[in-house]
Parts: structure tokens; C-alpha cells; sequence
């Protein structure tokens, strides 16, 4: 990159970043101002308060969500999926391979047309079928939509519990699942990669490009995140700012309180048809949680809404029969329940 | 020029062809564009993060859409 060029990339992430920061902190005290005291709108009022609520929150998880996918960029520029497998095809990792390839479906960014060839991809590495599970389940269930979703809705507590129980669902089902022989249930043509599947003893090259170089392109990937589900962070959040408004308290707890058993299965079991992206679901999901329902609950209704998908269902059918399909889903769903409780117990 | 594009029909990989045949018609770059969605093509250039930009078989770009600016850069270099 010619030395204008980089001078100027420098001098804008040096003003750009604190300028979010600072947005960031003083977010709250500048919509007030913005919503009450220019449109003059009245904070009292059901109206005043969704409109200051929306505007709140739009920005703060865009911030959020910029920020957030251009660190996971970052991590991901350096520690490509290609490396992950080398890494796991030719290190003896005593059982933790099944949480590496969980944590790292976590960090990479997770686009659902990826999943075939990265399926096929470690499949073709000798990579055993329990840790390429390990990595799908989390995969879509952990991914920057949601994190930046959670952080600016439910705080970092709830993130990280959301976060942590994601990755161990991963390891713990990817395990469990490697523990049976299902590669019998693979597509033919699956089968035949398998047998030919070499150990990679290829080492990873470094790739040299400098970080300066690298840097647009992760800010330019960050940007392109944030711009692709834009639209949908509206529209969750509008419905949220609504519902928030007209919404009375303790609607749900009628049917989804944590003291009925069926609550957790019940919100899981809706979830699964339900193909709504992190973004839109998770402002509704909150305000579910400010009208009575149990956070656990709620945490596994988003998990089944983003980690079980049908479409996703139907690309896997590509590689896999449909037994395995169903076996997979269904230890997922069991888990996601399982975890519902268990949250509820001890939050 | 031989210049494909990897991706089994993701809004991504469309962004990608899109671009690349902007980029190739802007600069007057003499090149045939083929659009990969057959998985096992796909496979066959070892890419496990769709969509991915081959130029003269091999891969350039993976599992991102470059800016114009970056096709322009691989295209021309």
C-alpha cells in the first residue's frame, strides 16, 4: 500500500474507534436529549419512551455489532478455518479437539451456504465426524449477530452465559455424537471422500501480508456484517420498542413461567420452524424476558431459533441421509432443553 | 483470463460474481467469468468457505466479498 494511503487508513481507525467509544458511553444522555428535548417528545408517554428506546438501541448494537465483527475478523485473519484443520488433523489433542472445533465454530463468522463445503472439507481431512459436529452445532447457535445482539440487550453476564453454554453444547454434543457410529448415515458420495481422506501433514504457511494491508479488509468484512442485517436490527428492534410499550407485564407468565415443566420444551419446540435471524428475535425475546419470562427460557428458545434451522436441515441433506439429519437435530434439542432447565435452576 | 466464481448460490456468492463482472467489464480486462455451484467443483479446489474467487485455477479470494478496488488489484496484477 503506497505511505499516503496508509498514513490516512491510520489517521481514520485513530479517530473512528475512540469516537465510537465515547458514542458508545454517552449514548443514553445524547437520545434523551435527541427524542425529549429537540423533537420534544414526552418521556412520560408510551410513545416518547418506544421511540427513545428504538433509537437507544439501534445504535448502541450497531456499535456493538461493528465492533464485535471486526475483532472475530481480526481473530479470523490470523487463525483461518484451513488452519484449524491442519491443526486438529495433525496435533494428538487428547479429547479437546471437540472443543477447539467448537470454539472456533464460535468465532467464525458463520454464513449457512459455508457449511456443505466446510462439512466436506473436514470430512476430507480424516477429521472424525464427532468434531466436525462439534463445530457445526456451534457454529450457527454462537455467532457475532447474536453476541452483539445479547451484549447490547441483556448485558455481559447473560452474554457470556449464552456465549460459554453455546461452546460447551458443542463439545459436550459433539463428543457425544462422535461416540456413535454414524458415519454409516452419511450421503454415498460422502462415504467415498471419507475412505480417500488423507492426513494433512502439510504445514500451515503464514500468510505475510502485513496487518496494514489486512486491515481494510477486516474493517471493510466488519462493515459488510453490519450492513447485511441492518434492516433486520431495525425491524427487531421496532417490534421490541413496541411490545415494550403495549406489552403487559407478566403476559407471558401465564404459559412460559418457570415453575410449569413444559415451558422450556415448549418454547424450544416453537423455535425450531421459526428461521428468524439473531438479529430480529433477540429484541423480542428481551422483552419476553422483562414481562415474566425466566432468562433460562428464554435462552434456549433463542438457541433453537438460531442453532436449528430447516433450511439448514435441507443443505445438509446434501451430505447426509436423513436418519442422521434427525439424530443430529434431535441431541441438539435435547440439550437446548436441558440447558433451559438447568438455567432456570441456578439463575 | 480464466476467472471463476466458487459458491453454490449464496446471496454472497452472487455479490461476488456481480462485482467481478463490473470489475472485468470497467477495466476492459479480457477474461471468461464461469459461475461454480456444483459442491463437488466446488470441493475440488479444496475451499471450505464459499464463495471464493479462482483466477486461472487458482484460488485468490476465499470465503468473503472483496471490494472492487481488491478484485481490480487481483485481476490486474
Amino acid at each position: 500500500m503506497e505511505k499516503i494511503k496508509k498514513i490516512k487508513l491510520i489517521a481514520s481507525v485513530a479517530v473512528v474507534l475512540p469516537a465510537l467509544i465515547v458514542l458508545y458511553y454517552f449514548l443514553q444522555p445524547l437520545v434523551d436529549y435527541l427524542t425529549y428535548g429537540l423533537i420534544g417528545l414526552n418521556a412520560d408517554s408510551h410513545l416518547g419512551a418506544a421511540i427513545n428506546f428504538f433509537i437507544y438501541d439501534t445504535i448502541k448494537i450497531l456499535i456493538l455489532l461493528f465492533l464485535i465483527s471486526s475483532l472475530m475478523g481480526l481473530v479470523n485473519a490470523y487463525f483461518p478455518v484451513d488452519r484449524l484443520r491442519i491443526y486438529l488433523t495433525t496435533k494428538k489433542l487428547y479429547g479437546l479437539q471437540y472443543f477447539f472445533a467448537s470454539l472456533f465454530g464460535a468465532i467464525t463468522p458463520f454464513c449457512s451456504c459455508s457449511s456443505i463445503p466446510l462439512f466436506i472439507g473436514f470430512v476430507k481431512g480424516g477429521i472424525p465426524l464427532g468434531v466436525t459436529f462439534a463445530f457445526l452445532i456451534t457454529s450457527p447457535l454462537v455467532n457475532e449477530v447474536a453476541v452483539a445482539m445479547f451484549l447490547g440487550l441483556f448485558g455481559i453476564k447473560a452474554t457470556l452465559i449464552y456465549a460459554i453454554s453455546g461452546i460447551l453444547l458443542g463439545t459436550i454434543g459433539g463428543f457425544i455424537l462422535g461416540k456413535f457410529k454414524l458415519d454409516r448415515y452419511l450421503s454415498d458420495w460422502v462415504k467415498e471422500i471419507q475412505a480417500n481422506s488423507e492426513r494433512e501433514s502439510e504445514q500451515w504457511e503464514i500468510d505475510q501480508t502485513p496487518f496494514i494491508d489486512r486491515l481494510p479488509i477486516i474493517i471493510h468484512e466488519g462493515w459488510e456484517i453490519v450492513r447485511k442485517v441492518l434492516v433486520y436490527v431495525i425491524i427487531g428492534i421496532a417490534i421490541g420498542a413496541a411490545m415494550h410499550g403495549y406489552v403487559p407485564e407478566n403476559f407471558f407468565t401465564e404459559y412460559l413461567s418457570a415453575d410449569k415443566w413444559y415451558a422450556v420444551p415448549l418454547a424450544v419446540i416453537l423455535a425450531v420452524p421459526m428461521y428468524a435471524n439473531a438479529a430480529g428475535i433477540v429484541p423480542v425475546i428481551q422483552v419476553f424476558v422483562a414481562k415474566g419470562v425466566p432468562l433460562g427460557t428464554a435462552i434456549a428458545f433463542m438457541m433453537a431459533v438460531v442453532g436449528l434451522s430447516l433450511p439448514e436441515a435441507t443443505l445438509l441433506k446434501k451430505v447426509m441421509k436423513w436418519k442422521l439429519i434427525g439424530i443430529f437435530f434431535g441431541t441438539i434439542t435435547v440439550f437446548i432443553i436441558l440447558l433451559g432447565y438447568l438455567f432456570n435452576l441456578i439463575l | 483470463m480464466e476467472i471463476k466464481i466458487l459458491g453454490a448460490g449464496c446471496p454472497k456468492c452472487k455479490t461476488l460474481e456481480k462485482v467481478t463482472r463490473e470489475v472485468v467489464e470497467q477495466n476492459g480486462i479480457d477474461a471468461s467469468i464461469t459461475k461454480v455451484e456444483d459442491i463437488m467443483e466446488i470441493m475440488k479446489f479444496g475451499v471450505m468457505t464459499t464463495p471464493a474467487l479462482v483466477v486461472n485455477e487458482k484460488v485468490e479470494i476465499k470465503g468473503r466479498v472483496p471490494s472492487a478496488d481488491e478484485i481490480k488489484q487481483v485481476l490486474t496484477k
